[in-house]
């Protein structure tokens, strides 16, 4: 396939995975901040969704506080964030329009009429909370339709397959950012520093990665910070663990290799990545420094990026 | 200005045979059903995402077409003849292009004057004596075809280029029989679905001579942001083919290749929906970022056809256009089976001392003006109009032509007061290949959905039709 193609296709799915991950975290930060104080402790949770998204700096170039409405609009409807829903989801409707060809009529359908809600209905913004929790949903909706609509209908060649590797990138970086930011709260507990009050932190850590029942139907336990953190960075069953992301990279990556007849670069540094995980015990990575491990996974992982570029898009 | 001919009614009330079953239905019909249905159809093409651009207008970059769902219905008899002056009308295109690009044979008879030839922009003398695979210049015509009576077919213009609107044809046709099942099982309309595999066996047929067995096609588009990049996408998809930026290809040692996941593909041919001036930036406009560096001389060695061939522009210019009787008859020595609209020359000067004289009347064309951009319509015109225009003919009167005022056929459309006559045209497309010409039975009507407006370019507020020819 052209390689414009294969980019194009790329970048759509990343741009759907991030507007949905994005929804996840301004969900989460407002249930959390809907807790009394006490119960949550002083952070401010929208700096963190800030830090979150990736785009902390940047905000302060438009903005002087990072409280809700500031917060909110920056993330979901500002013109001036390129990362924000709406220009996710702008962009995705351009990129598949590029790509019309490779799409299936049903993955068209849903961003085409995603981006039509979004002109109609959304134009200017969520007037009130209860529009914007409807606006979320609708965010995660498209995501799932276009996820499914995908793995429905797309053939399984190389379309698909570097569709899915921007999914999985983008879903192992938007992971390990959780992690990044909120990795203090989850050090084991003779070192944590927090007491009581994280118990509601966690929980939006795991509502954030929407595994908060998939939690306790894997460790059958009250909340432990050490086994989120082993759910989002080893356990290869959580679909939004690093683990999971990279085992599908690894797969995806194999299988454009066998259909092309030929390995290169990102194939070999995926598979490093990923032995590096299957490899990894939780009390090592705490040993060496969670954030250590993290920062050096978010470099590694754009890394790949870099090489499936190089290697195929260009 | 008289009552123009009606393709439903004719002159009066005497409703023509081809739409007796339309009229029935439509008495059956009660009006919201229509209107429930007109709402179906913009809601199925804004979804398809079937939308065009328009330039210069940024509150609308991407706008629908809109689309009437009376059909426009032509009889059998009415479109063999049609059919058959249609080919008559190519094959002369592709014989004047060879000829005008070797021989000159028709220069030489003195058929035509050779300054609008060799002073016209849009002959490239890159193609002197560039022989193109079977002399087929013109794979891809769409011939506008206009009428002002029930027994002449008049050609208002020859677009030889890159024609556009083949889509609508194929997306209004399968949005009327999602809509209208009944309607259709009442009559017996003929087929379009075949155009894109039609297009692609004649593309194919004209590799060249040192391509594979099975020659790799590729549709060659500007981008996203063109008006017509929804078709470009369309046809590459029903084609089957890669819909390719300039970007995406790469000529070396006079090949043309696609940048692929697998590294380098050879194409042999492209259909290309860019300009002559920005297909190459080495041989036309340096400034294009659009285009692919040594494509040319690529083309030059005989490794890529383009489709349409280079220089095309020299046989639908508006110019050229008042000499196509006559081209006709010179290279096969027939009558033309389909009508000119008389055209006045302003570059002659008794025929522009004529059009100053009745500017009022005429409909004045820039000879390089497509799109309906950039017209003068005498008698929907202010008189300032009118006269900045008289000072445009005469600071420059070999850039324009004039014609009569024609009453266009009118055809029954839906408005806001009902059913009313509204003036169409139709543009079938016409595909020639190695061995055979083919015309699939339809084509693009576009209707002027404003009252009295004969204006039907969809940049100006123009509409679509379905176009059905009957079988017998």
């Amino acid at each position: 396939m052209l390689s414009r193609t294969a980019e194009n296709l790329f970048w759509l799915a990343r741009y759907v995975e991030r507007a949905e991950y994005l929804a996840r975290t301004i969900d989460a930060t407002l249930r959390v901040t809907a807790l009394p104080a006490a119960y949550v402790g002083k952070t401010n949770e929208w700096d963190s969704a800030l830090l979150t998204a990736g785009v902390g700096a940047a905000f302060y170039d438009h903005y002087e506080e990072a409280n809700e409405r500031n917060v909110v609009e920056y993330l979901s409807f500002s013109s001036e964030n390129p990362a924000s829903i709406k220009n996710c989801i702008e962009a995705a409707r351009l990129n598949s329009r590029s790509v019309r060809t490779a799409l299936t009529s049903e993955m068209w359908d849903t961003i085409n009429s995603a981006w039509i809600e979004l002109q109609a209905v959304w134009n200017k913004g969520p007037a009130n909370r209860e529009e914007l929790a409807k606006f979320l949903r609708f965010v995660q909706e498209t995501s799932l339709r276009f996820d499914g609509s995908a793995y429905r209908t797309m053939l399984r060649n190389d379309a698909y397959w570097f569709s899915r590797l921007g999914v999985h990138l983008e879903r192992a970086d938007n992971t390990a950012r959780i992690l990044d930011v909120k990795y203090h709260m989850l050090l084991p507990e003779e070192e944590h520093v927090g007491g009581p009050l994280d118990y509601y932190q966690w929980t939006s850590i795991l509502r954030s990665v929407s595994a908060t029942t998939a939690y306790h139907w894997v460790y059958r336990e009250t909340l432990k910070p050490w086994l989120i953190a082993d759910l989002l960075i080893l356990n290869d069953t959580l679909p939004r663990s690093l683990a999971s992301c990279y085992s599908n990279l690894v797969r995806n990556l194999d299988q454009i290799g066998v259909a092309y007849g030929r390995q290169g670069a990102s194939q070999r540094h995926a598979r490093g990545i990923r032995n590096r995980l299957e490899h990894s015990h939780m009390d090592d990575i705490f040993q060496h420094g969670v954030h250590e491990f993290i920062q050096e996974f978010i470099a590694d992982n754009s890394r790949l990026g870099e090489i499936i570029t190089k290697q195929y898009l260009i | 200005m008289a009552v123009a001919f009606d393709e439903m009614n004719g002159l009066g009330e005497d409703l023509r045979p081809a739409y007796q079953e339309l009229s029935r239905w439509l008495k059956e019909t009660p009006p919201d059903a229509l209107e429930y249905r007109r709402q179906e159809a913009e809601l199925l093409f804004r979804r398809i995402g079937i939308t065009f651009a328009v330039y210069g207008d940024s509150e609308a970059q991407e706008r629908l077409i809109p689309f009437d769902v009376i059909p426009r219905i032509m009889s059998a008899t009415e479109w063999t003849l049609l059919e058959k002056g249609l080919k008559q009308r190519v094959l002369a295109l592709n014989m004047f292009l060879k000829d005008i690009y070797h021989g000159r044979d028709i220069l030489r008879a003195n058929v035509i004057p050779e300054d609008l030839i060799f002073q016209n922009p849009v002959f490239r003398p890159e193609m002197n004596g560039q022989d193109v695979p079977h002399d087929i210049y013109v794979h891809i015509a769409g011939i506008d075809i206009i009428r002002t009576d029930p027994d002449n077919f008049i050609v208002l213009e020859d677009n030889a280029r890159t024609p556009s609107g083949v889509s609508y044809m194929l997306e209004n046709r399968e949005i009327m029989m999602r809509l209208f099942p009944d309607l259709f099982s009442r009559h017996r309309v003929a087929p379009v679905e075949r155009y894109p595999d039609e297009l692609l066996s004649a593309l194919r047929s004209v590799a060249p001579h040192n391509a594979s067995a099975e020659p790799t096609v590729a549709l060659m588009t500007p981008g996203v942001y063109n008006s017509a990049y929804y078709e470009h996408s369309f046809l590459a998809d029903k084609l089957g083919i890669e819909l390719v930026e300039g970007r995406d290809l790469i000529v070396k040692n006079d090949e043309v290749f696609m940048r692929t996941t697998e590294g380098l593909k050879r194409v042999d041919v492209i259909y290309r929906r860019v300009d002559d001036d920005f297909l190459d930036p080495l041989t036309f406009r340096p400034d294009s970022a659009l285009g692919v560096p040594g494509l040319m001389s690529a083309y030059a060695a005989g490794n890529i056809t383009l489709a349409n061939a280079v220089g095309t522009g020299i046989a639908d210019d508006k110019a050229i256009y008042s000499y196509m009787p006559d081209i006709v008859k010179f290279y096969l020595s027939e009558e033309p089976i389909l009508k000119n609209v008389q055209t006045w020359r302003c570059r002659e000067p008794q025929d522009l001392s004529y059009v100053l004289d009745n500017l009022a009347d005429l409909v004045v064309k820039e000879v390089h003006g497509s799109g309906g951009y950039g017209m003068l319509i005498g008698p929907a015109a202010t008189k300032a109009t009118i006269e900045a225009f008289r000072d445009k003919l005469k600071r420059e009167p070999e850039g324009f032509i004039a014609q009569p005022t024609l009453a266009l056929s009118t055809c029954p459309t839906c408005t806001d007061k009902g059913l009313a006559p509204r003036h169409v045209d139709l543009r079938p497309f016409v595909l020639t290949g190695s061995s055979h010409t083919t015309i699939v039975p339809g084509g693009l009507t576009r209707v002027a959905l404003k009252e009295g407006s004969l204006v039907v370019n969809s940049s100006q507020g123009g509409g679509t039709k379905d176009t059905w020819i009957l079988s017998e």
